[in-house]
């Protein structure tokens, strides 16, 4: 078993955008960015997250970490690849319910 | 031998606990590791790979272990872990792919790869601008850590296991790192940071051997085995000493040794002034351990039993049997006199085994002491049986710390009756007029402590916390340190109006803090009618000379002065001239 991961399919897939707020009061600390690529990491799909212009891996914790995105940041979630669409509604998801933290 | 002659080298530091130690130095690290770089052979890429790979499956083992560990002890209710964090901070796409691709490009040994693309995104987390998101790169860089002590097969260091006359030397020593600390080998500490009031001096002081804090970077400039002279009067840690300076110590201890040896005289002699005031000097512990010491200086009883250290670095909350054999066997070391058992005081910087990880953005202003015990019942409860079954004696206290006002004082109360009366349905032994006190160190604790006296049998103003909650100043930050200033007006109007309050209320009151240990500060306390002081003790002879030289009308003269003073360092500096002149031995 490796724990590398292979890159994903995305060239043969499409993509899927989705604004999102954060609304949990801590933003996206440790925790919630674990959560986040737990989530992510379950789809084949490519997945950036774009905070005010700056792209990041979102399989990446310290990618994410070092968004600090506090409460009532705008992110774009950007999919790519053939399982695209749950991605971004599965990640929306956990916006919605702040993580699971409150 | 090499036949070169090591060059003599010191560094200067604040001395925080006092006495001289000439011993063999002991790195302990958990700090950055010093990391080698080399090139590598194109076709030995695919093996350094290899390695960061192997390293990334042993921390991950390593953490599920640590997970798994933790699961079974207290405090773990979080449905995501701060392990789940660290577990995913190893697999990483975005950290692997660039250390992957820098080891395909530099063709460097991986760990110098690694090291220099984590410290980059530690430093960026660093840099961030929200103070909470900054702190997370503590994670990132314990994480990291483990990594790289995989990569360089190196295991963590303990100091559970050291040579003979160590003098340990750290960074930093959390509670966490010395509560497997090996007592009988350990002659001394000198740790890059800290001050007067962190856990390195408190230790040190308690169990009598010499401290030097505060001297920078030392620890990366010292190596296991090199010799040192370790001087806590004058905080300097001196290496590779050459032969004069060998000389001048050895004169300098043979002085010491004969004030020492004029203290000593005093051991059974009472605290008591000139014209015929009694104090009770008694001493502080974190162990059963620390007894002897004290008992060898005269101590009268146990002021501050600081029952943590039961509780720290270990898998489960220790049990009732056992928190039971280790009050016992204190009240039976200190007999005739009293020990105080201060309850459970975890939190802020001294978080329960397995839960050390800061979940509170402000732990000291957070779930400690008696608030912990209060929403914890069960653990506070446990204790209090233990406490009360060990009572039988009757030479035990109870004292409940990080009381802010009398509310919880009650509360508390309610749940001791309860488990007395608990042990009365069990037929179980205790003493029924156990007295309990309450530890003074919330300023709102102070400004009410009319109405907590009607409550208890005594207060213990705990001045270190009192003074850095007071003064809004945090004791270990070297920026701020320089704010914290035991003589400040407030602080003396709080202490005063303690005493007041509980001699008001016909019950005593103690000083537990930093300040009941320096001879400096005694007149004053004694002045303002403190009935015990209770001290380290490396400190305690030194407290009852200044006491047997003092006058208590000098003391409450001095007293009333310093409240009248607007700032700290005037009373600073006639407590000076005060010391200069009963006893110019004891300034150094």
């Amino acid at each position: 078993m490796t724990i590398f991961r292979k890159t994903s399919d995305a060239a043969t897939g499409k993509l899927v955008t989705k604004e999102v707020t954060v609304i949990n009061k801590l933003g996206i600390h440790a925790r919630p960015a674990a959560l986040f690529v737990k989530v992510a990491s379950k789809f084949d799909s490519s997945i950036l997250v774009e905070k005010e212009g700056e792209q990041i891996n979102g399989k990446s914790i310290m990618g994410l970490m070092m968004l600090a995105a506090g409460l009532g940041s705008k992110l774009k979630l950007i999919a790519e690849g053939r399982d695209a669409d749950e991605a971004v509604a599965e990640l929306e998801k956990l916006f919605l319910r702040k993580f699971d933290e409150e | 031998m090499s036949g070169k002659t090591p060059m003599e080298k010191t560094f200067q530091g604040i001395g925080v606990s006092p006495g001289v130690a000439r011993g063999t130095i002991y790195v302990f690290s958990v700090a950055d590791e010093v990391v080698p770089e080399y090139d590598v052979k194109p076709d030995d890429v695919a093996k350094e790979i290899t390695r960061f790979e192997q390293a990334l499956i042993a921390t991950r083992q390593q953490l599920h272990e640590l997970q798994q560990r933790i699961a079974t002890g207290i405090g773990s209710n979080a449905p995501t872990s701060i392990l789940d964090v660290h577990l995913s901070l190893t697999e990483d796409p975005a950290l692997i792919d660039q250390v992957t691709s820098r080891l395909e490009s530099e063709k460097k040994n991986v760990e110098f790869i690694f090291h220099d693309v984590a410290r980059k995104y530690v430093k960026t987390m660093q840099e961030l601008q929200d103070e909470f998101f900054r702190e997370r790169s503590i994670d990132v860089q314990d994480v990291n850590r483990r990594i790289l002590s995989n990569l360089l097969g190196r295991e963590q260091r303990a100091l559970t296991q050291l040579p003979a006359n160590t003098i340990v030397v750290a960074n930093d020593l959390a509670p966490s790192d010395t509560s497997a600390l090996d007592r009988t080998h350990v002659i001394g500490f000198a740790t890059d940071v800290g001050s007067h009031t962190s856990h390195t001096a408190i230790m040190a002081r308690s169990m009598n051997l010499p401290a030097v804090v505060g001297l920078h970077d030392a620890s990366q400039h010292l190596h296991d085995g090199q010799i040192a002279i370790l001087d806590g009067y004058s905080g300097t840690l001196i290496v590779e000493p050459s032969e004069q300076t060998l000389y001048v110590y050895g004169q300098l201890e043979v002085k010491r040794h004969s004030l020492e040896e004029r203290l000593a005289t005093l051991r059974d002699l009472p605290a008591e002034t000139l014209d015929g005031h009694r104090v009770a000097v008694s001493g502080n512990i974190e162990l059963p351990a620390d007894v002897p010491a004290l008992t060898r200086v005269g101590a009268e009883g146990i002021g501050l039993f600081r029952t943590e250290f039961l509780f720290l670095d270990r898998e489960e909350l220790p049990d009732e049997e056992e928190q039971y054999r280790a009050y016992l066997e204190v009240a039976r070391l200190v007999q005739p006199h009293a020990v105080i058992i201060r309850t459970l005081d975890l939190g802020g910087d001294k978080l329960p085994a397995g839960d050390r990880i800061p979940s509170e953005s402000n732990p000291f202003l957070g779930l400690r002491g008696i608030r912990y015990c209060l929403a914890n019942p069960e653990v506070f409860q446990t204790q209090l049986r233990a406490i009360l079954r060990a009572s039988t004696a009757g030479n035990i206290r109870i004292m409940y710390p990080m009381i802010s006002g009398v509310a919880e004082v009650i509360q508390a109360n309610e749940l001791l009756e309860q488990v007395k009366f608990d042990l009365r349905q069990e037929g179980a032994a205790f003493h029924e007029e156990v007295e309990v006190g309450a530890m003074i160190e919330v300023p709102s604790a102070a400004l009410t402590a009319e109405m907590i006296a009607s409550e208890v049998d005594f207060f213990s103003i705990g001045s270190n916390d009192l003074i850095q909650y007071t003064m809004a100043v945090d004791r270990v930050n070297e920026r701020v340190a320089n704010l914290y200033e035991p003589t400040h007006p407030a602080i003396l109007r709080l202490i005063r109006g303690c005493v007041e309050s509980a001699h008001n209320n016909g019950i005593w009151v103690g000083v537990c803090g930093e300040i009941a240990g320096d001879p400096i500060y005694v007149p004053l306390l004694v002045g303002m009618g403190v009935d015990e002081l209770s001290v380290g003790a490396a400190s305690l002879p030194r407290i009852k000379e200044v006491i047997r030289r003092l006058t208590y009308r000098e003391a409450q003269e001095v007293a009333a002065a310093s409240l009248h003073t607007n700032n700290g360092r005037d009373v600073l500096a006639m407590l000076n001239a005060l010391l200069q002149r009963i006893d110019p031995d004891l300034l150094s």
